[in-house]
C-alpha cells in the first residue's frame, strides 16, 4: 500500500503543471512548426487551411520588408547590446573595488529598470525624447553650449521619434538603459568569485592595476561574458516592446523601427496570416541559434588567448 | 601609486554615481509629470519640481479609460497567476526532488529544455488554443499559462534538493501520514525563502507582461495595465500629464517591493538566469 503511494504521488504531484505545461508549453510549439507549412486565414475558418510546403519560407525570404525587419533586429541587437557589455564590465570592476558600504543600494539603482513594466518606461522615453519639449534634447543643447564638446553635437533639436534614422539609435538608448544594471549584476557576481590568490600573487610579483585588470580579471570574467552576452543576444533578437511602444505600434516611418517580432505579430494579427507568421518566427529563431552558436564560437577557450579578442 | 590611488577613487566615485543618477531620472520625471497638466509638462524647460495636478490627471485618465477595473484586474491577474505559480511549482519540484519515477530524467529535461524556446514561437497557437475555449477576453487566457512555469519548476526542485532531508519526508510516512499532508504539513512550511523569492518574480513577470494581454484581451474592460496606459498613446494630442500618472501608478507596487527586498528579487532574477 505504502509502496503503491509512492509509485503514485509524484504523477499526481506533477499533474497540474504537466497539465498546463502540456497545453501551453508544448503543443504551440508543435503547432507553430505545422502552421509555418500551411497556407491560412484564421477569418476563413480552419477548412481553409492547406499545406503548401516551403512555400511560407519561400515567401518569406523574397519579402522586403521581413528583411528589413531582420535588418532593424540585427542593428538595435548589436546597437543595445555590445555597449551594456562595455559599460557594465567596468562598472562592476569599480562597484567591486571602490565600493563597499554603499554597494548594493547602487547595485539596486542600476537594477531597477530591469523589474519595472516596459510599457511604462517607453511611454516615459517617448516624452523624454519628444523633439521640441524633451528633456533629452533640452539636455543636448545646454551640452552643446560647452565649448570644444559642444562642436560635436547637432546645434538644433533632433527629432528622435519620427525621422526614420532615429528612431533606432533612440530605441537602442532605452534598451541599454533596461539591461545595463542587469548585466552588471551577473558581472559582480563573477568577480566575487575569482580567487583572490590571483591578485595577492601578481601583487607581490610587481603587476600594476591595469596589468591585472588584462591579466587576470577580464580571462577570469570570460565565462560569464559568454553567458551575458548570450542572454543579449538572444533578448536582444526577441525585442518587441520597446520598438512597439515607442513607435505607437507602427514600427515608425519607413519602418525603422520595426524589429522582426514586430512583424510577426502584425502579420498574424493585422494581416491575418497565421502561416506566413509561423514561418517568420521560425526563421527568427533559427538566427538566433545561428548567432548563439557563432557568439559560443567567439568565446572558446584556446591555448593562449590574444589580447585582440579579450577586448571585444 | 599611493597617489594614484585617491584619484581613481574620485573618478570611480563621480562616474558611478552620475550613471546611478542617470538611471533613476527617468522614473523621477515620471512621478514630476505625474504632477502636471500637459501644457505644463511641454514647457521650456519641463518642470522639475513636484506640482499639484496629480489628482486632477487621474480625473482625465478615468475619463479615457476605465483605470480603476484596470488596476484591479492587474492586481487580480497577477495574484491568482502567483498562487497557482507557486502552488503547481512547489508540487512539480518537490516531485523531481524528492521522488524516483519513470521518465523522470527526460521529463525534467524535457521542462527545462523549453525555458530556452522564445516564448513567440508559441503566441499564434496559444492564440488559437484560447480562442478554441472561448478564453479570448478572459482572465484565465493570462493566469493559468503564467501558472506552467518551467522558471519556478527548476527554482523549486534546487531549493527543495538543497535544504530538505529525504530523512525527513521518510520520518513523516513511517508516522503514517499521506503523501499530500506530508507535502501540506511536513515540506511547504519550509519553503518559505524560495517561495518569496518565485513569488516575487512571477508577481513582476504578471504585472508588466504586455505581450499576452495584447494578444488574447479585446474589451477595454478587461484590459490590464500596462495595455491601458498603451491605449492611452496617441501620436496627436496624448493626454500626457494623465499618462505620466498612470505609469507613475503603475510603477509604484514595484518600486515598493523593491525597495523592501531588493537583494531577494536581484538573486532570484540573475540566479534564474545564470542556471537556467
Amino acid at each position: 500500500m505504502k509502496l503503491h503511494n509512492t509509485t503514485l504521488a509524484p504523477y499526481l504531484f506533477l499533474s497540474p503543471f504537466l497539465l498546463l505545461f502540456a497545453v501551453f508549453g508544448i503543443f504551440p510549439l508543435v503547432f507553430s512548426f505545422y502552421l509555418a507549412f500551411q497556407s491560412w486565414d484564421p477569418i476563413q475558418g480552419i477548412d481553409a487551411m492547406y499545406y503548401v510546403g516551403l512555400g511560407n519560407f519561400r515567401f518569406n525570404l523574397g519579402d522586403d520588408w521581413f528583411w528589413k525587419s531582420l535588418y532593424n533586429t540585427l542593428w538595435l541587437a548589436l546597437a543595445a547590446g555590445i555597449p551594456q557589455h562595455l559599460v557594465a564590465i567596468p562598472l562592476a570592476c569599480f562597484l567591486q573595488q571602490h565600493f563597499k558600504r554603499m554597494r548594493n543600494a547602487l547595485v539596486g539603482m542600476y537594477f531597477l529598470p530591469y523589474i519595472t513594466s516596459t510599457v511604462a518606461i517607453a511611454i516615459m522615453f517617448s516624452a523624454l525624447l519628444s523633439t521640441d519639449y524633451g528633456a533629452i534634447n533640452l539636455l543636448l543643447r545646454t551640452l552643446a553650449e560647452v565649448p570644444l564638446l559642444g562642436q560635436l553635437l547637432p546645434n538644433h533639436n533632433i527629432d528622435w521619434l519620427n525621422r526614420p534614422e532615429n528612431i533606432k539609435p533612440a530605441v537602442a538608448l532605452v534598451v541599454f538603459w533596461r539591461y545595463v544594471g542587469f548585466n552588471t549584476v551577473l558581472y559582480l557576481a563573477a568577480l566575487q568569485s575569482i580567487p583572490k590568490e590571483l591578485y595577492e600573487a601578481a601583487t607581490m610579483d610587481g603587476a600594476s592595476a591595469r596589468q591585472q585588470f588584462w591579466k587576470i580579471t577580464l580571462p577570469q570574467l570570460k565565462p560569464m561574458m559568454l553567458f551575458g552576452v548570450t542572454l543579449s543576444v538572444i533578448g536582444g533578437l526577441q525585442l518587441f516592446e520597446e520598438p512597439f511602444i515607442l513607435t505607437n505600434g507602427t514600427g515608425g516611418s519607413d519602418k525603422a523601427g520595426m524589429t522582426t517580432a514586430m512583424y510577426m505579430f502584425k502579420t498574424a494579427f493585422e494581416f491575418n496570416d497565421f502561416g506566413i507568421a509561423s514561418a517568420i518566427s521560425w526563421m527568427l529563431f533559427a538566427v538566433i541559434v545561428v548567432l548563439t552558436l557563432i557568439t559560443r564560437f567567439a568565446f572558446r577557450e584556446r591555448q593562449s588567448p590574444p589580447r585582440l579578442e579579450q577586448a571585444a | 601609486m599611493s597617489r594614484n590611488l585617491p584619484m581613481s577613487r574620485l573618478g570611480a566615485y563621480l562616474m558611478v554615481g552620475l550613471g546611478a543618477l542617470i538611471m533613476l531620472m527617468p522614473f523621477y520625471f515620471m512621478f514630476v509629470f505625474a504632477t502636471h497638466t500637459r501644457s505644463d509638462i511641454f514647457r521650456l524647460p519641463p518642470p522639475l519640481m513636484f506640482g499639484g495636478d496629480f489628482f486632477d490627471n487621474v480625473a482625465i485618465l478615468t475619463i479615457h479609460i476605465p483605470f480603476w477595473k484596470n488596476l484591479g484586474w492587474s492586481f487580480y491577474v497577477a495574484s491568482i497567476s502567483t498562487a497557482l505559480t507557486l502552488l503547481f511549482s512547489a508540487m512539480g519540484g518537490y516531485a523531481f526532488a524528492m521522488f524516483d519515477f519513470r521518465g523522470k530524467a527526460a521529463l525534467f529535461a524535457l521542462v527545462m529544455g523549453t525555458m530556452l524556446i522564445p516564448p513567440f514561437l508559441g503566441m499564434i497557437p496559444t492564440f488559437m488554443i484560447m480562442d478554441l475555449l472561448g478564453w479570448i477576453d478572459e482572465p484565465r487566457a493570462l493566469y493559468l499559462p503564467g501558472a506552467a512555469s518551467a522558471f519556478g519548476i527548476f527554482l523549486m526542485r534546487q531549493f527543495i534538493t538543497a535544504s530538505i532531508p529525504k530523512t525527513l519526508v521518510e520520518a513523516a510516512r513511517m508516522d503514517g501520514c499521506s503523501e499530500f499532508s506530508i507535502f501540506l504539513k511536513v515540506v511547504l512550511p519550509l519553503l518559505g525563502p524560495a517561495l518569496g523569492t518565485l513569488g516575487l518574480i512571477s508577481f513582476i513577470a504578471s504585472w508588466n507582461n504586455f505581450i499576452g494581454p495584447l494578444v488574447v484581451m479585446r474589451s477595454a474592460e478587461h484590459y490590464t495595465l500596462p495595455l491601458a496606459l498603451r491605449s492611452m498613446q496617441s501620436p496627436m494630442n496624448a493626454e500626457w500629464g494623465a499618462i505620466m500618472a498612470g505609469s507613475a501608478i503603475a510603477v509604484l507596487p514595484l518600486l515598493i517591493l523593491f525597495m523592501l527586498a531588493s537583494r531577494r528579487m536581484i538573486d532570484g532574477l540573475t540566479a534564474g538566469a545564470v542556471r537556467g
